[in-house]
């Protein structure tokens, strides 16, 4: 993914720290953001707010590409932010790079 | 291209459904503008009541959230009316100074309440009920007053008036009239309604003329025009609306008692319409959400349409009310008076406090009241909406809950697919059981998120809960449940499975069975995860990741995202030691809110996730497992210790099972209760093993349940001694871990496998019980208290309860 001349590089996590199948929260400051490292060892942030309901999407079981909001079951793709058929809406997803075991978000 | 600019004034259930339609047709077509007067995104006004009522709040009343307008690329303005519209330069005016140009207009401007014009009705506690400020001032006023009183007792008054009980208030409802909805009811029924709510602890004061309302700067009372008088610290009038044409008005708009539309719903002024309950169509301003939201989807239609001839027009809605008062089921439509030409069939049971009255006019149904039992009004309302021809018909037929027999089937099995389900919304039995089977829908919020059956006044889940186990339930009969979208095999296959080729690991299963997903989905994780420690819970490692957030934190999530502690009180006994140490943890953690459960034990709520396993740790105590599938608590009586008529050691026998069976995994939650004498004050008759001590032994109730499927537990056996007990529970609970489909409750189990059965493999095979019961003890032998483990490991902590901040 190229870069913007303007883009921000923040520093978030190491891939170590991150579990597979478990959401991490982070803050950056006021932003509430999930991190999840995927089977295959992707790394996605979204914000940590369903658009149902607000739960916190880091605390939802994660299957593939998905994760199940722990509220009330929406089901959103971290890849994308798309929440998934029946229900319908979005969350906020960040780009995000990893680079020698360590994970930034970029703005 | 420049996009159409369309601006729609009043932000309510009208309008925004116009938009929802409008966008359904064609979402990039116009640009969207909306003007609101209260300060909310749009809500549903009709469920105002239950709010009132205390069965919902305000959140849950919301229709549309501000993302959904966000999302939808939609201007909004809300506390900000609409103040001037040029009709000829084609723009807008808000009260804020906005100023918007349209290419089309639509005005939504609904209704307000009609208030009596009486000498003092502009003090302070005189209020309308309308809008979510009105409720609030209820509910507000309900905390220091005593006294209410309704002016008003049609439908809308007597919501009021019933949520005005629920707030501890002292009801007067006063009514013109000399009985109850008198527009909507007949004598009748109107005199029972009376007594229902008469019963349920309001006083009504009919035929009665308000003449003024008395006090100083605040309501004390009202006085009537026969010379008599009440006292009152708040008066609700709910006598009426009126539709706001206001603007309309001034804005030159030909109007009536509502602005004047055509069956386009277009007003006299160029690219200006009108829609809901501000508009007027063949002389009817309608009142209802049915009609509006019929309205909403003609004006929509005919907006989109490139041929605007070739859409049909409006023409006109069947109306119907029902009444959302709890307990009282009242249903009625259309001409329910008798007439020169009219012939009506009536069912009066005045044992059951029944009454039905269906007017018929040539061969035609042309109205219905129903009173008491109201299951049979979607088939009313279709042969009036169809036209039906009912001379042939058997009365039966046209009243089916009457037929001998038949009466406890629901009244959808016999409905056609096209006929609606979902009045306000319009949705068909159809449309419900093919989303139902196409997207393999499985709860009433499912099926409402999905269709929007049931979304507006709620009076018709019954029938989609009704539908969901008609369209589900005849698969399970036909066909085998799939244990979810990801997989065709049930419950049964998946565990004969792992058995058979001694699986161990989630992946393995879905690899083995073919499953259609990758990694499978929040139903089917769960239950294998279940499954294979089950199996074999001495080999098979519990993966967490597969479980919900509740089992893998060890505590309970609240809706903001805070967590609820509750540590273990064997049997529902604590002491001071205990108490001082939830004290002293409650204060250092600011826990905002303790409260006693109901299975005897003490909840800290609102502890953030962090916090977790330092509060286990503070605590000292071990998890009472209020979140898990397995032994929740036991719940006891104070029995032979202290009560005078207790024959038996409750508390010593609770705390003896809660001992043995706490941390066991089951399919779902399992509760105990150990009541010592008859009396029952543990309520054990509806827990999934109740203990009633008895005159010389005890007796032994299997699968009843408190919860949603209210079930009083069956007797299972009656047993001299505490071992005998607890072996029986043993085996049971074992045979129930190994039998039950995951997340089906002992009472669910029950019913299907049969009580005999559950005789026959437990109580009649000495065998296969005394296998049982090994099996349980290899089980048992794995529990451990999850708060412990966690807290003694750091890596644990790190993974699941760690929170990043990171600096920017």
């Amino acid at each position: 993914m190229g870069k913007v001349g303007s883009a921000k590089r923040i520093e978030v996590a190491k891939v170590e720290d991150l579990a597979v199948g478990v959401g991490k929260r982070v803050e950056l400051q006021d932003e509430k953001i999930a991190l999840f490292r995927l089977n295959d060892d992707r790394v996605h942030a979204v914000q940590n707010s369903c658009p149902h309901k607000q739960g916190p999407l880091s605390e939802g079981i994660v299957s593939g590409d998905h994760v199940f909001c722990p509220l009330h079951d929406w089901k959103i793709d971290v890849t994308d932010g798309m929440v998934q058929a029946p229900d319908e809406g979005c969350v906020k997803r960040y780009d995000v790079e990893v680079e020698n075991g360590t994970v930034y978000i970029v703005k | 291209m420049m996009r159409e600019k369309l601006v729609l004034i009043g932000n309510g259930m009208a309008g925004i459904r116009t938009l929802e339609e409008i966008m359904k047709i064609d979402k990039d077509r116009f640009e969207i503008t909306v003007f609101g007067e209260e300060p909310y995104p749009n809500y549903n006004r009709i469920m105002l009541s239950k709010v009132l009522q205390g069965d919902t709040s305000v959140d849950d009343i919301v229709l549309n959230d501000y993302v959904w307008y966000a999302e939808n690329q939609i201007e909004l303005h809300t506390g900000d009316p609409v103040v001037k519209v040029d009709t000829k330069k084609q723009v807008v005016y808000s009260e804020n100074g906005i100023k918007r140009p349209y290419d089309k207009l639509i005005f939504a401007t609904g209704s307000n309440p009609f208030m009596l014009p009486l000498p003092g009705a502009d003090k302070e506690g005189v209020i309308a009920f309308r809008n979510i400020k009105d409720t609030e001032t209820m509910i507000e006023a309900a905390k220091s007053y005593k006294k209410a009183a309704v002016i008003g007792g049609g439908l809308l008054g007597l919501e009021a008036a019933r949520g005005l009980l629920n707030l501890n208030m002292e009801v007067d409802v006063i009514h013109i009239s000399d009985y109850l909805m008198e527009r909507q009811l007949d004598a009748q029924s109107g005199k029972m309604l009376r007594q229902e709510l008469e019963s349920q602890g309001m006083n009504f004061l009919l035929e009665k003329n308000t003449d003024s309302i008395v006090g100083n700067k605040r309501v004390e009372g009202l006085r009537f025009k026969d010379g008599t008088s009440i006292d009152a610290d708040l008066v609700v009038m709910a006598v009426g609306i009126k539709p706001n044409i206001d603007l309309a008005k001034k804005s030159g708009l030909k109007a009536e008692r509502a602005i004047l539309v055509d069956d386009y719903m277009q007003t006299s002024a160029k690219n200006v319409y009108a829609v809901g309950e501000c508009a007027e169509h063949r002389g009817i301003a309608y009142g209802l959400v049915a009609p509006l939201y019929e309205q909403g989807k003609v004006l929509a239609e005919h907006i989109c349409a490139e041929e605007p001839s070739t859409v049909p027009g409006y023409q006109g809605s069947v109306v119907y009310t029902q009444l959302k008062v709890s307990g009282v089921d009242v249903f009625s439509a259309g001409k329910f008076v008798d007439g020169e030409n009219t012939k009506a069939i009536r069912v009066h049971d005045e044992f059951e406090g029944v009454y039905k009255k269906v007017v018929v006019e040539g061969d035609k149904v042309v109205g219905a009241i129903l009173f008491g039992d109201t299951s049979d009004s979607p088939r009313l309302l279709q042969m009036m909406r169809d036209g039906q021809d009912v001379s042939e018909m058997d009365k039966v037929a046209i009243l089916p809950s009457e037929a001998e027999g038949g009466s406890k089937e629901s009244p959808v099995v016999a409905m056609a697919d096209s006929e609606i389900i979902c009045g306000c919304n319009g949705v068909s039995k159809g449309a419900i059981c093919s989303a139902i089977t196409d997207q393999g829908l499985s709860t009433v919020e499912e099926v409402k998120q999905c269709t929007n059956a049931s979304r507006s006044c709620g009076g018709c889940k019954p029938l989609v809960a009704d539908l969901l186990e008609l369209t589900t339930g005849a698969e399970v009969a036909n066909a085998k449940e799939p244990m979810c979208g990801c997989t065709d095999h049930s419950h049964e296959e998946v565990v004969e499975q792992i058995r058979e080729l001694g699986l161990s690991h989630r992946r393995e299963v879905m690899n083995v069975l073919g499953w259609e997903s990758d990694e499978g989905c929040s139903k089917c994780r769960p239950a294998i995860n279940y499954y294979l420690k089950m199996v074999d819970p001495i080999n098979n490692e519990d993966d967490h990741t597969s479980r919900f957030v509740n089992e893998r934190l060890h505590a309970n999530i609240n809706h903001n995202g805070t967590f609820t502690v509750v540590p273990r009180m064997y049997g529902g006994v604590t002491n001071a030691d205990q108490l001082r140490k939830i004290a002293d943890v409650a204060e250092k953690y600011e826990v905002p809110l303790l409260k006693v459960t109901g299975g005897q034990r003490i909840d800290l709520f609102g502890v953030e996730k962090e916090d977790l396993p330092n509060v286990w740790e503070d605590l000292g105590m071990r998890s009472g497992s209020a979140y898990a599938k397995a032994l929740r608590t036991v719940k006891t009586c104070v029995g032979e210790q202290f009560c005078r008529f207790g024959t038996q050691d409750s508390i010593g026998l609770g705390i003896e099972l809660e001992k043995k069976f706490e941390y066991i995994n089951t399919p779902h939650k399992v509760k105990m209760a150990v009541s010592a004498c008859p009396r029952n004050c543990a309520e054990s008759g509806i827990k999934d093993f109740g203990v009633v001590g008895v005159d010389g032994g005890w007796e032994l109730y299997v699968g009843g349940n408190g919860g949603v499927d209210l079930r009083g537990g069956d007797l299972f056996v009656k047993v001299e001694t505490k071992e005998e007990i607890i072996d029986t529970i043993s085996a049971f609970m074992q045979y129930y871990r190994e039998n039950a489909r995951y997340l089906e409750r002992t009472s669910h189990f029950i019913e299907r496998v049969g009580l005999d059965h559950m005789k026959k493999v437990i109580l009649e095979d000495e065998q296969g019980r005394k296998a049982l019961i090994e099996r349980m003890e290899v089980a048992l032998s794995t529990g451990k208290d999850p708060w412990k483990e966690i807290v003694d490991s750091e890596e644990k902590k790190k993974e699941l309860f760690e929170k990043k901040s990171v600096e920017v």
